[in-house]
């Protein structure tokens, strides 16, 4: 199996609210003190992939990022987690390019790469949360697209994906080429690299694409808003002053605590 | 050029959700001067074609057995190009998200995720939907005709019925396609359970409590309030409870009249799915976890030892 991840670096989302700030004139978040991660769940869709290998026993996985160069790290952790090989397209251009063209220059570099079974990506990010990636690719390539999976293996040859519904979860037998985007599940929690592993990723060798060099519209890319534009960004300001209960002792806290409760309950 | 389509799963019914995308459906169509046309996506459903009925123009029933993307995607397209969609709207349900972008693409359109409001501006329509985790909100101008929107679920109020008005219904058969894939089991894990979108009120656990057992105490308190159990993602992802009880961004969106969150941190993907919550209340060791910021009233005290007595103390209540 040829398996390709594509990884999405962002700003970390689990930097304190009270620290984000955004830039108003260039409508996107301001880095300040905040470090660059990989998006959780394109390393839920590595983990994934890395787990499917493990049950083959064979295959080769590819890490695969649009971004800035910074985005380099992303792939070495990639690496450092035991993907096989790894491939930046860098973006040097608008910092977010609209989900279609995110698409286009995924697809083109997947074609550079070579033949794949399957392409995973994670369900949206976290920082634009755009959550179209998986379907637009999928449209892009011409393959079907599973969403929301957490778990694929084979049986009698044919791919088993287990994804999440609203309600519970679902089988979905396919046959490759298709895209998947990967949803967090107790399962695919990212494993941590080894010291080793993180050393010896910096000395694997790294793919590097341009956009010219991919024959995707680059002046069209560096332009953004083509498929959609951001307009304005800001923060929402949201005031509830918090009520602490108080009294002598534990049992006094909890009392208060419990009437509260219950007339809040009882006016539903 | 200003028609709206609203898509719709009848195994959904007209739930909340689907209520809020019809309202929405209908001020976008009124706004537009358009007409507001109706499509249900699987095995007929007579109460949401009689919901439907006094909203929309028409109602095309999709006559699948059950959902199979492939099958499904070529007769939307194929109907919205029929119905001179300028907009798409969908709920915010598994199905939705993963056709409403591949949708757009067929149709030469452009789609986008969780809209919390619909501006439109000339002949295109804006977006406003949270970014960042829940800590920013961007407004989006999709450039390219139709806009494929999917909604988040009770952003939007239902939509008023046409007064003695009824749609047209027409049946459509989905042209048998060669399955790529197939769904070849599913499972519902809470089947007869109240959804927690709907439930009233949401004892809802996470990290802090350290380990599955707790949540055994939770359902206790649970019962007692005639509540429903959730969680966040950390304890969803330690394995203390199935993926289905995540409410937040990537989980349930939920409108509790009171949801009560027992050591949550209320991190803004976290809060991104209760701020439709009417009251929230925290129980948390710390006093400055972000979730205080968001409650009406909260306890800085260990779960451990308030659970017990809260449970005590509401059970002799209501008795
Ligand atoms: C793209 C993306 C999407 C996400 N989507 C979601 C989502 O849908 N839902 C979601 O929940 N999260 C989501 N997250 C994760 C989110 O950012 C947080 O990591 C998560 O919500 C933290 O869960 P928690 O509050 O249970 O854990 P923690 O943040 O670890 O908080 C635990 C809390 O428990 C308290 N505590 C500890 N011990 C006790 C005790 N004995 N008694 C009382 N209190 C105690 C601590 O003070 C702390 O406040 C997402 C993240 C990303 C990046």
């Amino acid at each position: 199996m040829n398996i390709v991840v594509c990884l999405k670096q962002i700003l970390d989302p689990l930097a304190p609210a009270r620290e984000f700030r955004v830039d108003a004139d260039k409508k996107e978040a301001v880095r300040g003190s905040a470090s660059l991660v990989t998006n959780i769940f394109c390393e839920n869709a590595l983990e994934t992939a890395l787990q499917f290998k493990e049950q083959l026993g064979a295959g080769k996985i590819t890490a695969l990022s649009f971004g800035p160069e910074s985005a380099e790290d992303s792939l070495r952790k990639a690496l450092a987690m035991k993907a096989d090989a790894a491939a930046l397209v860098v973006n040097d251009g608008h910092p977010h390019p609209d989900p279609l063209a995110v698409a286009q220059v995924l697809a083109a570099a997947i074609g550079k790469l070579g033949i794949f079974d399957i392409v995973m990506v994670g369900r949206e990010s976290g920082d634009w949360g755009v959550g179209q990636t998986a379907g637009l690719l999928a449209e892009v390539l011409g393959v079907p697209s599973v969403s929301f999976v957490d778990h694929i293996e084979t049986v009698d040859g044919k791919l088993r994906l287990k994804r999440q519904t609203d309600n519970g979860f679902e089988i979905v037998e396919a046959a490759p080429p298709l895209v998947v985007s990967i949803t967090n599940d107790e399962h695919n929690v990212p494993r941590i690299p080894k010291t080793r592993d993180v050393m010896m990723s910096f000395r694997q060798p790294l793919t590097r694409f341009t956009l010219d060099e991919l024959g995707v519209d680059a002046a069209a890319i560096r332009a953004g808003g083509d498929y959609y534009e951001v307009i304005e960004l800001s923060i929402p300001v949201k005031d509830v002053n918090c009520e602490f209960v108080n009294g002598d002792s534990l049992e006094q806290k909890v009392e208060q605590f419990a009437q509260r409760v219950l007339a809040i309950t009882q006016s539903l | 050029m200003s028609n709206v389509i609203i898509c719709l799963f009848a195994a959904n019914g007209f739930d909340r959700a689907a209520q809020g995308v019809s309202g929405a459906g209908q001020r976008l169509a009124a706004d537009n001067g358009g007409r507001l046309h109706a499509v249900v996506i699987g095995a007929a459903d007579d109460a949401l074609q009689t919901a439907l009925s006094p909203l929309a123009e028409t109602i095309t029933s999709l006559a699948f057995s059950e959902y199979q993307p492939e099958a499904c995607l070529n007769t939307l397209t194929q109907v919205c190009r029929e119905l001179a969609a300028h907009a798409v709207l969908f709920g915010n349900d598994t199905y939705s998200q993963e056709l409403a972008p591949r949708l757009a693409y067929r149709l030469g359109g452009s789609a986008v995720a969780d809209g919390i409001e619909l501006l439109p501006h000339g002949d295109k329509l804006r977006v406003k939907r949270a970014v960042y985790g829940g800590k920013a909100v961007a407004t989006i101008e999709l450039q390219r005709a139709p806009a494929v929107v999917w909604l988040r679920a009770r952003a939007f109020e239902p939509a008023e019925p046409r007064e003695g008005v009824n749609a047209e219904i027409k049946h459509v058969m989905p042209e048998a396609v060669p399955a790529t894939t197939r769904i070849i089991e599913r499972k519902n894990e809470a089947a007869g359970e109240a959804r927690l979108e709907d439930a009233a009120i949401i004892v809802s656990g996470g990290r802090g409590l350290g380990g599955p057992e707790p949540f055994e105490d939770l359902k206790a308190l649970a019962a007692i309030l005639n509540a429903q159990v959730a969680a966040s993602r950390a304890a969803c992802d330690s394995g203390w409870c199935p993926p289905t009880w995540q409410v937040g961004q990537t989980g349930k969106k939920v409108a509790p009249g009171l949801y009560l969150a027992v050591a949550i941190s209320g991190a803004s993907q976290h809060l991104a799915g209760i701020s439709d919550a009417k009251n929230i209340a925290a129980i948390n060791t710390d006093a400055d976890a972000p979730i205080f910021k968001h409650c009406r009233f909260g306890i800085v005290e260990d779960y451990k030892k308030v659970i017990p007595l809260l449970k005590e103390k509401l059970a002799a209540a209501k008795s």
